[in-house]
């Protein structure tokens, strides 16, 4: 029979468990007929249960409490997407600046926008438009849409979570995608509607919810099929709204609301579990 | 699943892990895990998602630990400090091997001794120390095999001749020598 020789890393990953059953029993073979390796391999076994004996205790400690909420104590959401302030939002065209400072431009935009981007962060690193990340733009765009929406107390969506299947019906024959809102409720959030808005280049959707104190928050989706390549989850904050966002199967998910981080991952996780069940 | 939760079922191992790397002083080694919670939220981003929380968490308090040894922040201490306080009470025979095991692990290098409770205590997979700490795979095995063999060392003429070695360090340090380095010098 062929083998490859034993190694030492063989002979550690012997010790931790973690060889394939066929390379064990070829260890085992090996150390049968070396009682001095068979000797290391067992003290080394022993060491590790003397250290896990040694050092388990600390598990079973109570935990201070200080270190239970370290984000919500110490909420330093400095996250920002810097590029993403050099979006073009409303037709606006931007002009770079010298050093590639952007700055944008809103034309004929209502008076809720223009307050809005005062609330904007500055831009802290030049970086041209062209160097955000689809995810950055989606994430800004998304932050711009809650921004603009969700304050609207008359009109904050477009057909009305009573005629959620018109809504559904609606909504995923415009973006060609089949849609549906996730349910929020275990998260303590209920759906008060949707609407349509305009994306970079096709429609997308924004879904509204709110919790029991009236608290808005946004799922924006968009369906823009542009080379998207899938993310990790990505934070941003953009003035006093914060995104959650992530591309799945080239569909691009952002959710907004003026809620601390760990609240968004809750209800971002909450989202990204419905559209993949497990 | 909850991230939130997520993070915070990891706390107690962060916790154990630092006191190794600190040395036992628990108040400094609670302040680490706080910072470290701290960066994983800001930098939450670059955890891939559904990956294993663990090798991330733990690789993000190793690098903060190194700046802070760096920065020369950490406070000297006395080598004798090692001292985990095993919180059970054990047997006479078992408290004669945790004291062995604590006066070995004290003379362990650092980052032998990173290597070996990570795959040891922690049960990471070797691929996962490695991106934890940031080293190739080959490191991790030749710091895994020469911190064992040490340990074995160490563990067979314990405790008389460890003790020779080991003099206590006080008063704080000056210059960029972290005390971890001053200890590895007097270890050798």
């Amino acid at each position: 029979m062929n083998r490859s020789p034993i190694s030492e890393t063989d002979l550690h990953a012997y010790v931790d468990n973690q060889l394939s059953s066929a390379r064990r029993a070829e260890v085992e073979a090996f150390l049968a007929a070396r009682p001095e390796e068979a000797a290391r391999v067992a003290a080394y076994r022993r060491q590790n249960q003397q250290l896990q004996d040694l050092l388990d205790p600390v598990l079973d400690e109570a935990i201070p409490p200080h270190l239970q909420q370290p984000s919500r104590v110490a909420p330093r959401l400095n996250l920002r997407f810097a590029a993403v302030v050099t979006w073009v939002f409303v037709g606006g065209i931007v002009g770079s600046v010298a050093g590639g400072v952007v700055g944008w431009q809103l034309r004929g935009s209502p008076p809720m926008l223009a307050q809005m981007s005062s609330q904007m962060p500055r831009v802290t690193e030049p970086l041209g438009a062209q160097q955000a990340t689809v995810g950055e733009r989606l994430a800004w765009r998304a932050a711009v849409a809650h921004a603009v929406y969700s304050p609207d107390t008359r009109r904050p969506v477009e057909i009305g979570a009573d005629q959620e299947d018109q809504l559904v019906a609606w909504l995923s024959k415009r973006l060609g995608v089949k849609l549906k809102p996730p349910s929020l409720k275990a998260q303590g959030y209920e759906l008060i509607g949707g609407r349509l808005l305009p994306g970079s280049e096709g429609p997308v959707a924004q879904f509204m919810y709110h919790d029991a104190k009236g608290k808005r928050l946004t799922l924006y989706v968009s369906g823009e099929r542009q080379d998207k390549q899938d993310t990790a989850f990505h934070f941003a904050t953009e003035g006093p709204i914060g995104v959650f966002y992530w591309i799945d199967n080239g569909m691009g998910y952002a959710i907004s609301a003026g809620s601390n981080k760990n609240e968004l991952a809750r209800v971002a996780l909450a989202v990204y579990n419905q559209i993949n069940p497990k | 699943m909850n991230l939130d939760a997520e993070i915070e079922a990891c706390i107690p191992r962060l916790r154990r892990y630092a006191r190794v790397l600190l040395g036992g002083q628990h108040a400094s080694a609670d302040d680490l895990v706080q910072d470290t919670l701290e960066r994983a939220w800001r930098k939450i981003h670059f955890w891939r998602w559904g990956s294993d929380l663990r090798p991330w968490l733990f690789g993000i308090m190793h690098n903060l630990h190194v700046d802070q040894c760096r920065r020369g922040q950490i406070p000297t201490q006395s080598l004798d400090d090692l001292d985990f306080e095993a919180s059970v009470a054990p047997s006479q025979d078992d408290m004669l091997i945790a004291r062995n095991l604590q006066d070995a692990l004290r003379h362990l290098p650092r980052e032998q001794r990173t290597v070996v409770l990570l795959v040891a205590v922690e049960q990471l997979s070797y691929q996962d120390v490695a991106r934890s700490l940031d080293i190739p795979l080959g490191t991790v095995m030749s710091r895994l095999s020469r911190g064992r063999a040490r340990l074995r060392e160490l563990m067979d003429d314990c405790p008389q001749t460890s003790g020779q070695t080991s003099g206590p360090i006080s008063g704080p340090i000056s210059g960029q020598t972290s005390p971890v380095a001053i200890s590895m010098k007097i270890i050798k």
